[in-house]
């Protein structure tokens, strides 16, 4: 069953009814006693990182979700939380992947928020992306992005650069759209991560 | 490359949609959460719906119908109409909204814009924008067109970005209802100075149209209502065609 971890940030409504939907059981995280509970997680998240961050530590869940072993993915703003750092109020996130959140240069051809559907280049063989073809279009809403990096990026995007539009490190997984609003390939991926 | 989205725009009234919808497989053509189904299904990548109940019971009304249009449906959608104060938004965005739209509320308030984008993020506020020439000018106007403000709408569309629109959905009353196509010109005018999305609205009645938009001014998206109700243009088909032309589209 999936934990979301709660921590204030960005309404979950439509994850949840994602997730009812396609039959996935999940509960919530309030706080560290919940996580034993769940085999897996998800980070939500919309909104400001920096103040994301904020809320976040306020919960007292940060040590723990840095300790975390079972598969954990963050979504949006959940998944820049994983980040070293976001431009997004100068502020520090959780460290575990060693890059960086920052924010598009906007510009009469690249518009920001970089918002609507665009495709998302699994390279990798991997099981988050399990029968979705490469190129398939995701829903995108944001401002900032994780920098693409060889070692991390499990799935770029482009949009005036080559971002990450997903990133994997051992159980931590992350993706920049939205897959309870990308149609039905961001079906298919919440089933795949529903059963790592 | 980022598709250019496609939009069907549902009038709603006490929770039900309005306007004639000629869809022969519905059961219920006024039921909103089937026909965003079927819209969904067809390939839409987004929908609108407009709220256009005038009873106080109105959020109250919405709230239910966007908790099962997002239970339901599994691409984004925005609410608007009558969105005054953010507490109208807040219950929106909790009920599954991804978006919503402001119209007349921000032209009276413009600080109602900044409020938005500082509680909720400039991803989530759209800013709607009625316009029609009058002289040369392109003003803005209010109540579906019918009253003129004193605002140039060209300056509007910039002041609202400055204040925190994360879209701008730009309906040409002149060109809303004519079937006559969108009005390019104002909207390459508009498309080619603002750094945020631009929503093309008004004026759809052919596929062609929908490929000149895209070609001639390069907006984000391009919204249409009765097109899309009456089944004159159906989406797949609408798709293939952008497709031919070489305008990028989601596949399904």
């Amino acid at each position: 069953m999936i934990g979301i971890i709660r921590y204030g940030a960005g309404n979950i409504f439509s994850l949840t009814a994602a997730l009812e939907r396609l039959g996935i059981k999940y509960g919530m995280v309030n706080s560290e006693e919940d996580f034993e509970q769940f085999d897996r997680y998800i980070i939500p998240g919309v909104g400001h990182a920096g103040a994301a961050m904020n809320k976040l530590q306020q919960t007292g869940m940060v040590e723990k979700i840095k300790s975390l072993n079972k598969p954990t993915l963050g979504i949006c703003v959940g998944m820049q939380l994983l980040t070293e750092h976001s431009q997004e109020g100068d502020a520090a996130m959780l460290g575990i992947f060693p890059i960086q959140t920052l924010r598009f240069a906007d510009s009469a051809q690249y518009k920001v928020p970089h918002t609507g559907w665009n495709r998302v280049n699994n390279g990798k063989e991997n099981p988050l992306f399990k029968n979705i073809p490469a190129g398939s279009h995701f829903y995108f809403v944001h401002s900032y992005f994780i920098e693409f990096n060889e070692a991390y990026t499990l799935a770029s995007a482009d949009y005036s650069i080559k971002f990450s539009a997903s990133i994997w490190k051992g159980n931590f997984f992350g993706v920049q759209f939205h897959p309870e609003k990308s149609g039905r390939f961001g079906e298919v991926l919440l089933t795949n991560f529903s059963n790592l | 490359m980022l598709a250019k989205r496609i939009i069907p725009c549902l009038d709603v009234k006490d929770g039900r949609t309005v306007k004639g919808v000629n869809f022969v497989d519905l059961r219920d053509a006024g039921d909103p959460v089937e026909l965003a189904w079927n819209y969904s299904a067809q390939g839409a990548d987004e929908l609108v719906f407009l709220d256009i109940t005038a009873t106080h019971e109105r959020r109250k009304t919405m709230v239910e119908l966007v908790k099962a249009v997002a239970r339901q449906i599994n691409i984004p959608f925005t609410i608007g109409g009558g969105i005054n104060e953010i507490a109208d938004a807040d219950a929106l965005l909790n009920a599954g909204a991804d978006k919503i739209s402001v119209n007349s509320a921000a032209v009276r308030d413009p600080a109602l814009i900044d409020e938005l984008a500082k509680a909720f993020g400039v991803q989530f506020v759209v800013v709607a924008v009625d316009t029609r020439r009058v002289g040369n000018k392109n003003l803005v106007h209010l109540n579906g067109g019918r009253i003129a403000t004193e605002k140039a709408t060209f300056d509007w569309i910039l002041e609202a970005e400055s204040r925190g629109a994360g879209e701008i959905l730009l309906t040409s009353m002149d060109h809303d209802g004519t079937k006559g196509g969108f009005d390019n010109s104002f909207l390459k005018q508009v498309n080619d100075t603002v750094h945020i999305p631009v929503i093309a609205s008004g004026g759809a009645g052919s596929v062609q149209h929908f490929v000149d938009v895209f070609e001639h001014t390069n907006v984000d998206a391009a919204l249409a209502a009765s097109v899309f109700h009456y089944g004159e243009i159906l989406i797949p088909d609408l798709k293939a065609i952008l497709r031919q032309h070489h305008i990028e589209v989601r596949e399904l």
